[in-house]
């Protein structure tokens, strides 16, 4: 899978890009536009479902998890997530907006020290999204807009547990700075479509919403709305 | 005849060294009911006579896991896919908090159930065998699988006299039969089946796990001697005192 289009009637679309790359800021705005246009939407995130919520907070606490059961119960919050969130509205013809998705894996568990070919392993059941943007931005950026948002970075986001630095800033920088330089070598290989997020946020939306437009043109609704059509015709 | 050093079944975990690592790895496999954890509880002392420091693990074990996987069971809201990596999880906080840890310490590390176990499950819960095989690419070669071999005629009585027969050991999720009692008879025979195909692809030592407590006993006895003499083990030789107290 991530290789072969899924069999569903609905859309898939994700953003990727490091913490204070603004991704979700443009997801939610193009959740909005999809919704004012009428469409059938849900929305899911990265590391928020039930299931290893308690394991996930108890050993992020404890620092109990090694790279390797972090990444495991990431991909355990992924699979419980597709199997009840994502494959179900797509089932029914929805658009399922996913802020962060495989690739997120693929870059920031590599970066902790996990080997690229298990993971990308672990992950083969996931269903190849329809459109998968990037947001690309530097380093320094990222930091200063996280830092002008909330005065201290999170511990795992400044990938503290990997101990590059024990300044959660130079962490950040190292961490990420990996974590950047991965994405890059997914751009290809999965064909992200690369948002430069440097750019007002108004023109990337601009960007988003004409490829996402261009994506939705074999669109047919859901099947609710399919058959009703197909009613009207009849 | 020293023995080949450990190596990991399949791309591994980069940021572990496992060249040095002293201890042995011995496994016990075998469905529920075979008697694996009477017999282990027997072989951990002999061990200890025999002077060797012995550490345990057990599957779905681990201190990060175990509350998740025994209320997710509860609620039974897992899928194949979910049920494999939470197991997955479990086994790899384990294997980098307990196993290699005891190994590198020279322990001998008796497993109760190893990966062979999510093999066997997830192929009659129909997962796709070889993401199962990747999922577990980061654990390591055991030194020693004893398998424990029963089948589901004998396995039945032993099951209903000892803890019954429960939702998840009768794969009832699989609607297999009308009632737990079918549904567990074809379970196991599935995943006993399954057993013995890997017993063949992995070269699992068999033990026929019909046979009373002690004739078991003694054979997994005699097969743990015989690695242990083969491996050269300098560090804790055989005769003298445990290194440590597991507690």
């Amino acid at each position: 899978m991530l290789t072969k289009p899924h069999p569903y009637p609905g859309k898939l679309i994700v953003v990727e890009g490091i913490d204070g790359s603004g991704k979700s800021t443009q997801l939610t705005l193009l959740h909005r536009w999809l919704v004012s246009q009428g469409h059938k939407v849900f929305f899911t995130e990265w590391n928020s479902s039930a299931l290893v919520r308690r394991a996930m907070r108890r050993g992020k606490k404890k620092d109990l998890l090694t790279p390797t059961t972090f990444s495991l119960l990431h991909a355990v919050d992924f699979a419980d997530r597709l199997n009840y969130k994502i494959v179900p509205p797509l089932k029914a013809g929805m658009i399922v907006l996913a802020d962060r998705y495989a690739y997120t894996a693929f870059t920031r568990d590599v970066a902790r020290g996990v080997h690229p070919e298990w993971v990308r392993g672990v992950y083969s059941f996931a269903p190849r999204p329809d459109l998968a943007f990037y947001f690309r931005v530097p380093i320094d950026v990222a930091l200063d807009r996280l830092l002008g948002g909330r005065a201290k970075l999170k511990y795992h986001e400044a990938g503290m547990d990997v101990g590059l630095s024990r300044d959660p800033q130079e962490s950040f920088r190292l961490f990420q700075g990996r974590v950047l330089e991965l994405y890059e070598t997914l751009v290809l290989q999965f064909d992200l479509k690369v948002i430069d997020a440097m750019g007002h946020i108004d023109s990337q939306q601009h960007i988003v919403r004409r490829m996402v437009a261009r994506s939705l043109r074999d669109y047919a609704g859901t099947v609710a709305e399919v058959a009703i059509k197909a009613l009207h015709r009849a | 005849m020293p023995t080949a050093p450990k190596s990991f079944y399949g791309y591994g975990i980069p940021y572990l060294k496992v060249d040095n690592l002293p201890g042995s790895l011995i496994v016990l496999e075998g469905t529920d009911g075979a008697g694996r954890s009477t017999q282990i509880e027997q072989l951990v002392p002999w061990l200890e006579v025999e002077g060797y420091a012995v550490a345990q693990t057990g599957w779905t074990r681990s201190p990060l896991l175990s509350d998740t996987i025994d209320e997710a069971k509860a609620g039974h809201e897992l899928t194949v896919t979910t049920f494999s990596l939470l197991y997955a999880a479990d086994f790899a906080d384990r294997l980098e908090n307990e196993i290699i840890p005891a190994l590198r310490a020279g322990f001998i590390v008796v497993a109760d159930r190893y990966m062979y176990t999510a093999f066997a499950r997830n192929a009659v819960m129909g997962a796709d065998r070889h993401w199962t095989r990747q999922l577990f690419g980061c654990a390591l070669v055991p030194d020693l699988v004893l398998y424990l071999k029963i089948d589901a005629e004998h396995l039945v009585p032993r099951v209903l006299e000892g803890k019954g027969m429960d939702y998840w050991e009768s794969g009832m999720y699989l609607a297999l039969g009308s009632d737990i009692f079918d549904s567990f008879r074809r379970y196991q025979s599935r995943l006993i089946r399954e057993y013995n195909r890997l017993a063949q692809e992995f070269k699992f030592i068999t033990v026929d796990a019909r046979r009373p407590i002690e004739t078991i006993q003694a054979q997994l006895r005699h097969r743990i001697s015989a690695h242990l003499r083969a491996r050269n083990h300098p560090t804790v030789p055989p005769g003298t005192p445990p290194v440590a107290d597991t507690d």
